[in-house]
């Protein structure tokens, strides 16, 4: 059972997760977008979208740090476990707060905005049921494990981290998933759901952070479509360029 | 020297009447569907007004276009590149749906389903974006011929430059019609502002189009274009815009609004211009100055260096001469009557207009006197500041001069024609109190006033090697493509999703205008297939329920 759950669905989720986007990618170039809501309403999303984002991405540094990086490295340059934990609950905390505030104003507006209810797919509600489950799942674990030490102090990173960080060296060690409390154990596999959704759900834009921009030229120039009409041709049916 | 060619546009407003036919020709050829309800590629404005959307031309509330930074370098007017992307979770300049209106359809299946009542039952208003009754309170065109009421008229962003006090009292009232479509800028701040680089503008025509598969909704070149001529498809997530036709282009057809026309008033052609001084002439310290800057620009197609410097660039044989008989190149820089909406929003805006004389030529009229006289005219065209200014500000920056010169022309051009018309010899003093000869004067009036449709439209078509594949030859049969006509309704994704989607740049398919036709719904959002839009509805096929079945037809369906 632990090893089902604790080994071969990450693996699976993940799967999925990568698969899915090169799937999507190659299947489904015009349907990758935001989906910007901004046109039917704007006076709450322009609260609610930078706090939420803002604070998710706060959020996925702070994971990066906390899952990724072994405590033997903190330690190695000098931090203390109590300057860590200090550090990683204070910030951690704001953006936590940044995001279930964005977070809840924006599923507010998402349901009482008529315009911007009818404009949202079934997709869309799966998706921010279950964002909304991963984070308060994970907002919990930080308060009530610890900051009030609700259960007895428990160090993620001497356990969920050790065992999120096999998953890239592929030695997976359910007993220490099995082991952590009920509430990072939910965190986990709701977040490895989510992640199975993900390539299915506007959450692809994530991978269209145009950093690009910064760099490119004001105005792109590009030569008339190689392609021509609006439609691709029939497989088997592509131009020959004779001149070449 | 880099010598690009340009598709352009002239048009000459005396002839416009506001009767919309372009809109509504457009609007059905590209902008029929869902999601772009609310989306006029072409809109036709009732000047003094406040244009569509409301009080676009008020730069420093939506900050479109270019501006000059401290260093006097060119600058993007909403923010660097950094400031773009950290604005990007809620784009703080963004026109909502109430800048522009609320698209509606009517609730037509009460009149044939109500029960018997009393009182004839109405089709009332129904929301297309919440499926809501509503109450109507603007529109596109909700100002149309209003021409700056007492309520209008102050919140026209171009009325409210004009320096001295303006009261619009009867006798000074003026109105004219501005059509406007993308300018297809030769510094497009769209595409400037787009982080993805899915704006971009052809190397062969100049025509600035969204790729639809590189757009990912971050909506920033809305804010960019000054002119608002960038949309954002509320249902697939996509900017769209104008497309300048160029499946018609191709071919050699002119555009949509400029076939439809009823004023014939419109002009295309190509302009060449200097690529590599385009940016130079954007950062001209003085607004009064990029008009000329901007005709510097364009490269006169006969000057055997241009012309030369042209094939270095493998423009085409055809194309070159397509630019010297461009009737837009004559009426930019042989004739000089056209001059570029808003200059100083620095995109270098490559439709251009002919200014009224009307409005002149109604108020010399209504004193009593001849408005036909070249003195009368031209001494109408001094004293009347207003209009004059207003113009100024829409055309040249606010400089009066361009202007004055150009209603002169067309002035002189009127009195001169009436005494041939008149069967009398031409007043050579005329063209001459305006710089013409009396040859170019009589060509710039069978250019402006018979408009030959041959001489209007001077398209070369894209290289007949290509052309069978080109859209609007359509050899090849249009839905054969890989997986089949899948069209109509909405993939897994949102609206348009998955392959089988032919790009929403193509006109209107039969399949969507089939679906859209024969659909049941009136356009119910929470289904996410319908289709059906009664405000656009053609006539063509009935909606289920729009009418009773006819007698013993009831099994049918
Ligand atoms: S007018 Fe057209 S080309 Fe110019 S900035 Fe606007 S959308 Fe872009
Ligand atoms: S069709 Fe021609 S005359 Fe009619 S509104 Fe449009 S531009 Fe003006």
């Amino acid at each position: 059972m632990s090893t089902l759950l604790w080994v071969v669905y990450p693996y699976v989720c993940l799967a999925v997760f990568v698969l899915g986007h090169v799937w999507r990618y190659r299947y489904d170039q015009f349907g990758w977008t935001t989906r910007s809501s901004q046109l039917y309403e704007r006076r709450l999303l322009r609260w609610a979208s930078p706090m939420f984002h803002v604070g998710i991405l706060a959020v996925f540094l702070g994971h990066v740090m906390g899952l990724g990086v072994p405590e033997s490295w903190t330690r190695a340059v000098g931090m203390s476990e109590e300057v860590y934990h200090a550090l990683a609950i204070s910030i951690g905390t704001i953006a936590g707060v940044c995001t279930v505030l964005g977070m809840i104003l924006l599923i507010y507006r998402r349901r009482t905005v008529g315009p911007v209810f009818s404009a949202t797919t079934r997709m869309d509600k799966a998706m921010y049921l279950v964002l909304a489950v991963v984070i308060v799942l994970g907002m919990w674990n930080t308060i009530a494990g610890s900051i009030l030490n609700l259960g007895g102090a428990y160090d993620y990173r001497e356990g969920v981290s050790v065992w999120f960080r096999g998953i890239f060296r592929f030695d997976l060690h359910p007993e220490l998933m099995v082991d952590a409390p009920l509430g990072f154990q939910l965190h986990g596999l709701v977040a490895m759901f989510l992640f199975a959704l993900w390539p299915f759900t506007r959450l692809v834009h994530v991978f269209s952070v145009p950093l690009g921009y910064l760099v490119r030229p004001y105005v792109v120039y590009r030569a008339r479509d190689q392609r021509l009409g609006s439609r691709a041709p029939r497989r088997g049916w592509e131009r020959v360029d004779a001149r070449r | 020297m880099k010598v690009m060619a340009q598709m352009a546009m002239v048009m000459n407003l005396d002839k416009c009447i506001g009767c919309h036919t372009c809109s509504v020709t457009c609007k059905q050829a590209w902008t029929n569907r869902t999601g772009t309800e609310y989306v006029w590629f072409n809109n036709v404005e009732t000047r003094p007004g406040q244009g569509y959307p409301r009080t676009y031309e008020d730069q420093e509330r939506w900050q479109g276009g270019w501006t000059l930074n401290k260093r006097g370098r060119l600058q993007l007017k909403a923010g660097g590149r950094l400031k773009n992307l950290a604005t990007i979770f809620a784009s703080p300049k963004q026109p909502s749906i109430d800048d522009y209106y609320e698209p509606w359809t009517y609730d037509y299946e009460n009149l044939t389903s109500a029960p018997l009542q009393e009182h004839t039952p109405v089709a009332r208003p129904q929301s297309l974006l919440s499926g809501e009754p509503m109450s109507i309170r603007w529109s596109a065109n909700w100002d149309d011929d209003l021409a700056g009421g007492p309520e209008l008229a102050p919140s026209d962003p171009v009325l409210a430059k004009i320096s001295e006090q303006i009261k619009l009292e009867f006798e000074q009232t003026f109105m004219f019609y501005l059509p406007r479509i993308c300018e297809h800028c030769l510094n497009p701040s769209c595409a400037a502002s787009c982080p993805s680089g899915a704006i971009y503008k052809r190397t062969e025509d100049g025509i600035v189009l969204v790729d639809q598969d590189r757009c990912r909704g971050w909506r920033k070149c809305i804010t960019g274009c000054p002119y608002k001529k960038v949309y954002f498809n509320h249902r697939t997530g996509k900017a769209e815009k104008c497309t300048f036709c160029f499946p018609r282009i191709e071919v050699g057809l002119p555009t949509v609004c400029s076939e439809t026309c009823v004023g014939r008033l419109r002009y295309l052609g190509l302009v060449l211009y200097d690529a590599d001084r385009v940016l130079e002439a954007a950062s001209v310290t003085d607004e009064k100055e990029l008009l000329d800057a901007q005709r510097r620009v364009l490269l006169d197609p006969n000057d055997p260096a241009v012309v030369a410097a042209a094939e270095a660039e493998g423009i085409p044989r055809d194309w070159i001469e397509a630019a010297q008989r461009s009737p837009v190149w004559k009426l930019i820089s042989t004739y000089r009557v056209a001059l570029p909406l808003h200059p100083e929003y620095r995109t270098m805006p490559m439709v251009w207009y002919i200014p009224p004389l009307s409005p002149v030529v109604d108020a010399v009229a209504k004193t009593g006197e001849d408005g036909e006289d070249r003195r009368n005219l031209f001494a109408a065209i001094d004293a009347l500041r207003i209009p004059v200014e207003y113009l100024a500000e829409l055309f040249t920056a606010g400089d009066t001069a361009p202007v004055t010169d150009v209603l002169r022309k067309l002035a002189a051009m009127r009195s001169y024609m009436r005494d041939l018309a008149m069967g009398r010899d031409g007043d050579a003093s005329i063209p001459e109190s305006v710089g013409m000869s009396e040859h170019t004067m009589r060509e710039m009036y069978r250019l402006l006033a018979i408009a030959k449709y041959e001489e209007r439209y001077v398209i070369p078509a894209a290289h007949a090697e290509q052309a069978h594949g080109l859209e609007e030859l359509a050899t090849e049969c249009s839905l054969d493509y890989e997986g089949g006509p899948g069209m109509g309704g909405s993939g897994p994704f949102g609206e348009g999703s998955g392959p089988g989607f032919a790009s929403p740049i193509a006109v209107e398919n039969f399949h969507v205008l089939q679906a859209r036709q024969t659909s049941g719904t009136v356009a119910d959002p929470a289904t996410r297939k319908a289709k059906v839009n009664l405000l656009n509805w053609d006539g063509k096929g009935a909606p289920e329920g729009l009418f009773p079945p006819a007698a013993g037809e009831e099994d049918e369906s």
